[in-house]
């Protein structure tokens, strides 16, 4: 249903993809580039809504668009916004490490089953009618991953939760008591 | 088929937008830019949300919505103070 709409889509989205990827590694000013990598996360948050994974988007956009951006910007206030010129021989070096890095990923992506393959262990696996169907029936929650996260697995996730929250106000509290203390040095 | 010409001239002006941002002279247009392409990924999430009959994607767009507004304020706040965060104890605090 609609494939060539999301063809077309995925196609002109990958092209906006490595047009601001090119543009990140080009720019030597970080201000702009802070706010480019939250424009990357969009777009590759919007990619994977065109592949249905809705949850993931939800996280890429919170995580790539809001938190690292700010970070980003905070970590600007502390330190310059500026990139050093680097030595073109550790450039190179740069270079060949990410290619090599790039084709054994490709290599290993030939190892997976093609898109939306019928023989693949997620739709011949027994307990598939038992995730897919009837839990439609068992807790009503049409978005399966959704239903897996919050109900088959929900005391997996409060602990995740708790964790995270923790970690959250302990970072909040370190940061609001050192930017007290930095501002009472400057009066 | 009304979704997809939507879909197809928001492509359009996310092309424009783009080269705006990356060509874009002074800071401001990257900033104006950006905040705009973002609106215009909640455009095409709820295009596609139609399109495919999802309508619970419809939360996701929402939530782009947010994210857009709060980095863009962000971003704003970032140039006006040099620093994200403020003192309690500054009067001109007008930006709460």
């Amino acid at each position: 249903m609609n494939m060539t709409v999301s063809l077309i889509l995925n196609f002109g989205l990958l092209v906006f993809l490595v047009a601001v990827a090119l543009a990140l590694a080009r720019w030597r000013h970080l201000f702009p580039v802070a706010m480019l990598t939250g424009l990357f996360s969009l777009l590759s948050a919007s990619l994977f809504t065109v592949l249905s994974a809705p949850d993931v988007a939800l996280t890429e956009a919170a995580v790539g668009a809001g938190i690292t951006t700010v970070l980003f910007l905070a970590t600007f206030g502390l330190t310059r916004a500026r990139e050093k010129p680097v030595e073109s021989s550790r450039r190179l070096i740069g270079l060949a490490v990410t290619v090599i890095t790039g084709a054994i990923l490709v290599y290993a992506s030939l190892d997976m089953p093609h898109f939306g393959a019928p023989d693949t262990p997620v739709q011949e696996h027994p307990l598939r009618h038992k995730y897919l169907v009837e839990s439609q029936h068992e807790i009503h929650i049409p978005n399966t991953v959704t239903a897996v996260l919050g109900s088959y697995r929900g005391y997996d996730t409060l602990g995740e939760v708790a964790v995270v929250f923790t970690a959250g106000m302990a970072v909040l509290m370190l940061l609001g008591r050192g930017r007290r203390g930095r501002k009472r040095t400057k009066e | 088929m009304m979704y997809a010409a939507g879909l197809a001239g928001v492509g359009v002006t996310m092309l424009l937008v783009l080269i705006r941002v990356l060509l874009g002279p002074t800071v401001y247009d990257r900033i104006l830019g950006i905040n705009l392409f973002g609106t215009k990924t909640v455009l095409v999430i709820a295009l596609l949300a139609f399109l495919n009959g999802r309508t619970d994607y419809l939360d996701l767009a929402l939530t782009y919505a947010l994210i857009n507004f709060i980095g863009t304020v962000a971003v704003l706040k970032f140039m006006q103070y040099g620093d994200l965060g403020w003192a309690g104890d500054v009067e001109d605090d007008s930006d709460v």
